[in-house]
C-alpha cells in the first residue's frame, strides 16, 4: 500500500532529481550521474524476472542487441533511433521468447536455466565479435555523429538533457516494477517459484505468466542497451553483453535488494563507485579488476545479507512490517535455484 | 457429468492405472479408495491435467479434457486439492486464494477474485483477514486453505486428495461434514481420495476401490465395506484390522 506520505516523499526526491542538474553543474557528477540512471534502469529490468527465482545471465544478450541494432541501423540504413530503438526492442524480445519458450514449455528451471540463458550471453557476444566487418568487433562500435537534427539521431551534446532522459527511464523503469508489484501476476509468479504444479492448479498458466515476465524484462533491458549507446556513442561487445554485464546486473540487483523497488538503484550506485574508483585509483593496472570483486562480494551477500542492502535496512527500520518468514530463504533460492 | 473409460497410465514398463472407467453424477459424493501405490493418485493427477494420460477418455459435461493443460482444466470447472497441502509461504493466506479466484475463473477481474476468496475462506472457516500469514496454519488449517483454494477457482466437480492425512478424529470429522457441506450448500460434485475407510464411508454416497491400478469393487459404501475382495486387498496384511475397520464402517455406514 502506498500512502500519503510515501507519495509525498517521492514527488520530493523525485522533484529533486529533476532540479539537481539545473543547480549542480558539475559535468564529471552529472556523468556519473547519467550512468548510474541507465545502468540501474537495466539492473530494475533484470529484477523484474530475477526476483521471481528467474535468475538469467542472459540479460547481457538482451543489452547488446538493443545497443548493436539502433547503432548499425543509423549507421548502415540510416534508420534513426526513434525507429531502431523499436527494432531493436523487438529483436531483444524475440530472441527471449524463442529461447524462454522451450525452457518453460518443457520446465528447464534452477540450474538448468540458468545455463541456457548463460549461453545465450555468450552467443550473442560472440555474434558481435565475429561480423566485425559490420559491428567492429571487439575493438568497439561508434555510431555516426548526426548531420541532422539531433533529436532525430538522439544525440545530445549536453549533460543536463542527457541527465533528464536517463532520469525518465529509470523513472519508468520504477514505476514498471510497482505495476508488475501490484498485479496479479505478482502472485502468479511468486506461486510459480515456489510450486509450479501448484499454481497450475490454481489455474495458472505457468508458461504464459514465465514467458511475459521474461518478454517484460528483455524489452527493457535492450532499452537500457540503446539508450547507454546514444549517451556513450562508443559500444564494446564487452561494455554492453557478454557475460561479464550479465553477472554485473545479478551482483547489483542483490547487493541491492530484489524485493524492493529501489534495491537495484542502490546496487547501480554500488557498482559504478566501485569501477570509477577502481578505474582512478588503478587505471589500467585494475582491468577486470571490478568483476573480481562482484564475484566475491555478491558470494558474502548471497550468504549473510540475502535482502541486500536496501532491502535488509528497510526491515531494520519498520520492524512491524509483516516480512513472510520464506524470504529468509531466499538465499537459497538464488544460490540454488530450484530447490 | 464426468465420464472415464479406458484411463491408462504408464511409466516406462509399470503400469499405474490399468483400463480404469467410472462415472460420476451431478450432484454425489463419490469415494475412492485403496491401499498405498494403487493408483489413486495418479487417477486424480489425469483428471487433473497434472499428467497426460497414455490412453483413455475424460469426458467432462459432454467434452474431452484427456491430455489438456492443467490451468485449462481448472478453468473447465474442476478443482483440486493436493494430499500433502502445497500452499505459497510468499504470499499471504488470503492472496493464496484469491490467486486461485483469479486464475482459476479465467481472469475476470480483481474484485471478483477477491470476492470469491472472502467467500472460500469463510466457507472452509478461515480468517479473511488480509494480512494474515499462512506461517501461522497448522497441519488442520493448512488442509482448510488447500480446500479454499480450489473453491476460489468454482469448480463444478472438486477432486479432494486424502484430505484428512495428519488430522486428528475431531478434526477429521469436521472436514468430512465440510466437504458434505460444500456438496449440498454450492452444489459441487466431490470425487474424495482417502485412506481413512471409516470417516469416508459416513459421508459418501458411493465408493470405488483400487488395487494395483486395477478398478476391483464399486457400489454403495456398505456393499463394497462387505466385499471380500476389498476386504482381502485393502490394508491386507492384517486381516483382523481390516475386517473390525469394514465392520465399522458398515455399522456407521447402516446407522447413516
Amino acid at each position: 500500500m502506498m500512502g500519503r506520505g510515501r507519495l509525498a516523499a517521492w514527488a520530493v526526491g523525485l522533484a529533486a532529481l529533476v532540479a539537481l542538474p539545473f543547480v549542480y553543474r558539475d559535468p564529471y557528477h552529472l556523468h556519473i550521474l547519467v550512468l548510474i540512471l541507465i545502468w540501474s534502469f537495466a539492473y530494475t529490468s533484470w529484477s523484474m524476472m530475477g526476483r521471481f527465482g528467474l535468475v538469467s545471465l542472459g540479460h547481457g544478450g538482451f543489452m547488446g542487441i538493443g545497443a548493436y541494432v539502433t547503432a548499425l541501423l543509423w549507421n548502415h540504413l540510416g534508420w534513426s533511433p526513434w525507429i531502431g530503438i523499436p527494432i531493436g526492442m523487438v529483436a531483444a524480445g524475440a530472441l527471449a521468447l524463442i529461447v524462454g519458450y522451450p525452457c518453460f514449455r518443457f520446465r528447464i528451471t534452477g540450474h538448468y536455466f540458468v545455463l541456457v540463458t548463460l549461453a545465450l550471453s555468450g552467443i550473442v557476444l560472440q555474434v558481435i565479435t565475429a561480423t566485425r566487418d559490420y559491428t567492429g568487433g571487439s575493438l568497439g562500435y561508434t555510431p555516426n555523429r548526426a548531420a541532422g537534427t539531433k533529436l532525430w539521431a538522439l544525440q545530445f551534446d549536453d549533460k543536463i538533457t542527457w541527465y533528464l532522459i536517463a532520469l525518465g527511464v529509470w523513472l519508468f523503469g520504477i514505476v514498471v516494477w510497482h505495476w508488475v508489484d501490484r498485479s496479479m501476476a505478482r502472485y502468479a509468479l511468486e506461486a510459480i517459484s515456489e510450486d509450479e504444479d501448484a499454481a497450475a492448479a490454481a489455474g495458472v498458466d505457468v508458461t504464459a505468466e514465465k514467458l511475459k515476465i521474461t518478454l517484460l524484462s528483455a524489452l527493457m533491458t535492450a532499452l537500457a542497451g540503446a539508450i547507454y549507446c546514444q549517451y556513450q556513442m562508443f559500444i564494446t561487445p564487452d561494455t554492453v553483453s557478454g557475460i561479464a554485464v550479465s553477472l554485473q546486473m545479478v551482483f547489483a540487483a542483490i547487493v541491492g535488494g530484489l524485493f524492493v523497488s529501489l534495491g537495484p538503484t542502490f546496487g547501480a550506485v554500488i557498482t559504478i563507485m566501485l569501477a570509477e574508483t577502481l578505474r582512478i585509483g588503478f587505471g589500467t593496472k585494475a582491468v577486470g579488476w571490478d568483476n573480481l570483486v562482484y564475484g566475491v562480494l555478491l558470494v558474502l551477500f548471497i550468504i549473510f545479507l540475502p535482502k541486500g542492502i536496501l532491502g535488509s535496512l528497510l526491515d531494520r527500520l519498520k520492524p512491524q512490517r509483516k516480512v513472510p518468514r520464506a524470504h529468509e530463504q531466499e538465499a537459497v533460492q538464488i544460490a540454488r535455484p530450484g530447490t | 457429468m464426468l465420464e472415464v473409460s479406458g484411463l491408462v497410465k504408464r511409466f516406462g514398463g509399470f503400469t499405474a492405472v490399468n483400463n480404469v472407467s467410472f462415472k460420476v453424477d451431478q450432484g454425489e459424493i463419490l469415494g475412492l479408495i485403496g491401499p498405498n501405490g494403487s493408483g489413486k493418485s495418479t487417477i486424480f493427477n489425469m483428471l487433473s491435467g497434472t499428467l497426460a494420460p497414455t490412453s483413455g477418455s475424460i469426458l467432462f459435461g459432454g467434452s474431452e479434457i484427456a491430455g489438456l493443460p492443467p490451468h485449462r482444466i481448472i478453468n473447465s470447472g474442476i478443482g483440486r486439492t493436493f494430499q500433502i497441502p502445497r500452499p505459497f509461504r510468499r504470499l499471504t493466506i488470503f492472496e493464496n486464494v484469491a490467486l486461485a479466484g483469479f486464475y482459476g475463473q479465467g481472469r475476470h477481474s480483481r474484485a471478483r477474485a477477491e470476492e470469491a476468496a472472502e467467500r472460500s475462506l469463510a466457507m472452509v472457516g478461515l480468517p479473511t483477514d488480509r494480512h494474515a500469514s499462512v506461517d501461522g496454519l497448522g497441519a488442520a488449517g493448512l488442509k482448510k486453505l488447500e480446500l479454499a483454494k480450489a473453491l476460489a477457482t468454482a469448480p463444478k466437480l472438486l477432486l479432494a486428495d486424502e484430505s484428512l492425512g495428519g488430522l486428528d478424529e475431531a478434526e477429521m470429522g469436521q472436514a468430512a461434514d465440510m466437504l458434505r457441506n460444500i456438496r449440498d450448500e454450492l452444489g459441487i460434485t466431490i470425487i474424495w481420495v482417502e485412506h481413512i475407510m471409516g470417516v469416508l464411508m459416513r459421508v459418501v454416497d458411493r465408493v470405488m476401490v483400487l488395487d494395483h491400478g486395477e478398478k476391483i469393487s464399486e457400489g454403495l459404501p456398505s456393499a463394497v465395506a462387505g466385499d471380500p475382495r476389498v476386504i482381502e486387498v485393502y490394508l491386507g496384511t492384517d486381516a483382523e484390522t481390516t475386517q473390525a475397520a469394514a465392520a465399522a464402517a458398515r455399522r456407521r455406514a447402516g446407522v447413516q
